[in-house]
């Protein structure tokens, strides 16, 4: 349930938008002539059945597959051929449906591992460890502080991640995409596998991102009480076509949608 | 020591504005923000105290009001108790885990027309529970995340109260004045603090403590155990406890030494770790876990660093205790003490954290011998106390030197500690309770006529020593036949410190002798058989083993040799026992969900064995139904035997005086 004071999405800018884009490997057509966008400041979930092309989704926004048809517009740039560290640049990221941390390394690092990007010094310069690297350093040592005192996971700050249970690695894995200070922030299942508790968790962590640093959210779940809780718009997608695009109470009284969710004769 | 509190500053306001004054500089708070230690000075807690109060004041808090303080161990939190009690108002503060309905109903009580917290989590519960709490005026937060979209018409933060108290003074020259007439106006005999009764018996009660009297307790044992400026503790217990308002509020502002309070809940051990305090509580279930993790943890050591740990631990125990309580050690075992100390005890202690602890105590339960010897040996000077909510946790303490597992310790100076005829412990004490709020039938139940307070806790002074030694709770005290005290619990802890026990249930009330029906640990019996080669298919099977038998009957006899020690036990050694052919469970309801054994279900459930267990028979065949975990019932049959115990005569009454 959201606050009432929110800002009203509707009228907001378009941060992202997706038009006609169609995606196929070989003779797979993952997606067909899909087109939707993403306003700023809003959560924005894609479901779909399985194989609905919903990953592949979020991987042609992130960069990650290119469409053979289609146009990507992000912040008001229409995109060619964008590589995935093209997009991190431009202020996207993400969390994978199965955690893609650096196992042998503490949540503290992980979440450091975010900060790259915006590091001035050199590598060198880092591997040296003074003067303005050192302050940097500790200028970003600061926001990571930030983020792990927001996620509440103070307590496994040095632990290895792959000794975490792992609700507890999805949260690290989060805190590394916040890291970045994203405009648009893409969360691939990030409920999967987790238990009641975990999930209630994370929901209000994802809110509460969106509600404090006023961070765009992009989300693929398949929780559906989570989904219609969390989203602002919810786009449905079923054998890579968009079958409906609306708030969750539009999507679920959707016929198109109860008979993809139900399973009818194709 | 006590002459170190002038006579004047006799509430503690009065000593914060002492503390500032005399040591300013000296940290007064230490806490943890962005992953770095933070320290707010004796002198900067004023400015902040005083300037909170102001802010408060302007919200409509006024002396004999009572505020709520609601969340974990925060330096604002705190201050939000000193800032009430600046004004002559009264905290109540809550244990930060208690569901709605327990928080409503302690507000409600307390009539608090105003609320300290700490986050969203607790103003979401206050406000569920808000249509009861007509008396609820204002919220103050320190938390603000998730808080920017409430209705912020009797929600404040608590920095922002803080910020307009400061500009309130700043612009007012003689606001400055008027605060330090409030701090002055206070009296010792005001209220300082309500604190409400964890309430595992009924409803919880509001116990009142007065100021003087806090800090007149609180100044004895800052005296005893000679706690000054210098010390530095971990607020890691609850804010809502007794036991954090007296050991660190009450003694750190009498004693002036530093509270740190931890990062969160789950970082409190690392964070001990990296503040090293000098003095310690922990419950004996701590000291417990923290032992087992370096157990564990040593099962993965290289052969090398394992044999050294055993064989130096194998040291302590030898040689340890004897030379903290400066024993006349042997030269060989002092040199090996030395040693183990350089190579494995100082070590240990600063992975615990506990390098530089002086005084460690210990309450609330009763401490298995091996454990507490276990950390004395290491050179930790850990103790025992005894006390209740209703004398502010002061009634008896272990001086140091003297120091017995099994006991209390003798009563603290200024005590007066007396049996009664049921065996129920009684005192008047410098900390002792006014009244329970709002409860005078309660209060005149609790007070004997000439002024004891009754503790309901059954307890006897040891022959030998002259401490106490606490039984049980009054209520579960019986009698044998012939009128022998028959304390079950006693009886079964001392049991239980046998790793092969994992549960006992003692019978003996209203009856001929005492006899107990056991629950052998899996764990412990089990990797003895496999050691052993002792082979066995089941639970039931291993429990009903002979060689299992005649071992837990050595533990019996053991444990009847230290019960014949005291005249007051004597009376009440085992002399039959059963061991029991499945665990007591929760699903089948002979536990509660906190594991505590449910006696009278247990005996109905299995009157068969009690009728052997009395009746002389060598065995009984058993019957019951049990649950298994997917919710199917089934029923286990099972023939146990019973054993006789042998007993020891008691002492002549003349030696045990």
């Amino acid at each position: 349930m959201r606050a009432p004071a929110d800002i009203d999405i509707s009228a907001g800018e378009t941060i992202l938008s997706i038009e006609n884009v169609s995606l196929s490997f070989g003779g797979v057509r993952a997606i067909r002539d899909v087109s939707f966008d993403i306003k700023k400041g809003e959560v924005r979930a894609i479901i779909g059945p399985n194989g609905a092309g919903k990953t592949s989704m979020l991987n042609v926004i992130n960069g990650f597959y290119h469409p053979q048809q289609g146009r990507i517009t992000f912040k008001g740039q229409a995109r060619a051929k964008m590589q995935p560290h093209d997009a991190a640049r431009g202020g996207i990221a993400r969390t994978f449906q199965n955690v893609a941390l650096f196992k042998g390394m503490s949540a503290l690092d992980n979440i450091m591992a975010g900060r790259t990007l915006k590091m001035k010094r050199g590598f060198l310069w880092q591997l040296l460890r003074v003067g303005p690297a050192l302050n940097e350093e500790i200028a970003h040592r600061h926001r990571v502080e930030e983020i792990i005192d927001f996620l509440e996971i103070q307590a496994i700050r040095k632990v290895p991640v792959a000794r975490l249970p792992y609700g507890l690695q999805k949260r690290v894995e989060l805190g590394r995409a916040l890291a970045m200070e994203p405009d648009l922030l893409l969360l691939d299942e990030p409920m999967a596998g987790m238990n009641l508790e975990e999930k209630e968790d994370m929901s209000r962590f994802i809110i509460d991102v969106n509600d404090h640093f006023g961070t765009t959210i992009a989300l693929i779940e398949h929780d559906m009480g989570v989904v219609m809780d969390l989203s602002d718009r919810v786009v449905v997608l079923d054998h890579g076509v968009k079958i409906a695009d609306g708030t969750p109470g539009e999507v679920k009284s959707n016929q198109n949608v109860i008979d993809a969710y139900l399973g009818v004769a194709h | 020591m006590a002459s170190r509190v002038p006579a004047e500053a006799d509430t503690f306001p009065k000593l914060l504005v002492r503390n500032a004054r005399s040591f300013g500089e000296r940290p007064a708070m230490r806490h943890k923000d962005l992953g770095i230690w933070q320290t707010l000075t004796w002198a900067q807690l004023l400015d902040d105290v005083r300037a909170y109060a102001v802010g408060l004041h302007r919200l409509g808090l006024r002396r004999g009001d009572t505020m709520a303080i609601v969340g974990a161990n925060r330096p604002r939190l705190y201050a939000s108790v000193m800032a009430a009690q600046v004004l002559g108002a009264v905290p109540v503060p809550v244990y930060a885990d208690a569901v709605a309905d327990e928080l409503s109903y302690v507000l409600a009580h307390a009539e608090v027309r105003f609320a300290a917290v700490e986050d969203q989590e607790q103003v979401d519960k206050i406000l569920s529970v808000s249509d009861r709490l007509p008396e609820l005026e204002t919220m103050v937060y320190d938390e603000r995340r998730g808080l920017r979209d409430y209705d912020h018409a009797r929600l404040r933060a608590m920095e922002d109260v803080i910020a307009d108290g400061l500009k309130a003074l700043a612009d007012d020259p003689k606001l400055g004045a008027w605060i330090d007439d409030e701090i002055a106006a206070g009296k010792g005999s005001d209220t300082s603090i309500i604190l409400y009764t964890s309430g595992t018996t009924g409803q919880s009660k509001g116990v009142v403590l007065s100021a003087e009297r806090c800090i007149g307790a609180s100044s004895d044992t800052v005296a005893f155990d000679k706690l000054t400026e210098r010390d530095e503790a971990l607020a890691y217990l609850p804010l809502a406890w007794v036991g954090d308002h007296y050991l660190n509020y009450a003694q750190g502002l009498v004693a002036g030494f530093c509270m740190a309070c931890p990062e969160s809940g789950d970082t409190a051990m690392a964070d001990l770790r990296e503040i090293g305090p000098t003095f310690f509580f922990a419950p004996p279930r701590t000291f417990e876990q923290m032992l087992t993790r370096v157990m564990i943890r040593m099962e993965d050591a290289s052969f090398l660093k394992r044999r050294l740990f055993h064989y130096f631990i194998g040291v302590a125990r030898r040689y340890g205790e004897a030379i903290l309580n400066k024993q006349d050690v042997s030269l060989r075992g002092r040199l090996l003490y030395w040693l183990g100390n350089v190579l494995i005890y100082a070590p240990l202690k600063n992975v615990l954290g506990l390098s530089r602890v002086r005084v460690a105590y210990t309450a609330g339960e009763a401490i298995g011998p091996d454990l507490f010897s276990f950390y004395r040996s290491l050179g930790l000077n850990l103790k025992q106390l005894y006390g209740q909510t209703e004398a502010f946790l002061y009634l008896t303490a272990q001086p140091d030197g003297q120091i017995h597992a099994d006991t209390v310790g003798p009563a603290l100076p200024n005590v007066d500690l007396r049996i009664a005829d049921n065996g129920e412990v009684q005192f008047k004490s410098p900390g002792m309770f006014v009244s329970y709020f709002k409860d005078d039938a309660k209060t005149r139940e609790t007070m004997t006529p000439d002024g004891y307070v009754k503790t309901g806790d059954a307890g006897f002074f040891d022959g030998k020593t002259g401490h106490l030694k606490i039984i049980d709770r009054a209520k579960d005290v019986g009698k044998l036949k012939d009128g022998t005290l028959f304390p079950p619990k006693y009886i079964e802890n001392k049991l239980k410190f046998y790793p092969n026990v994992r549960e006992v249930v003692a019978y003996g009330d209203s009856r001929d002798f005492v006899a107990v029906m056991i629950n052998i640990d899996l764990a412990a019996v089990g990797s003895w058989a496999e050691r052993n080669n002792v082979v066995y298919g089941s639970y039931q099977e291993l429990a009903g083993h002979p060689m299992v038998y005649d071992m837990i009957q050595k533990n019996i006899e053991e444990t009847n040799r230290s019960l014949a020690e005291d005249k007051v036990t004597a009376g009440a050694q085992v002399r039959r026992f059963l061991i029991l052919h499945k665990e007591l469970d929760a699903d089948d309801g002979e536990v509660t969900r906190t594991q505590k054994v449910r006696r009278g279900f247990v005996a109905e459930r299995y009157a068969p064995l009690i009728t052997a267990l009395y009746d002389g028979s060598s065995e009984a065949d058993i019957s019951t139904e049990v649950t298994f975990e997917d919710g199917r019932k089934g029923v286990l049959s099972a023939r146990v035997k019973i054993r006789d115990v042998a007993t020891v005569p008691p002492p002549a009454l003349g030696k045990a005086a």
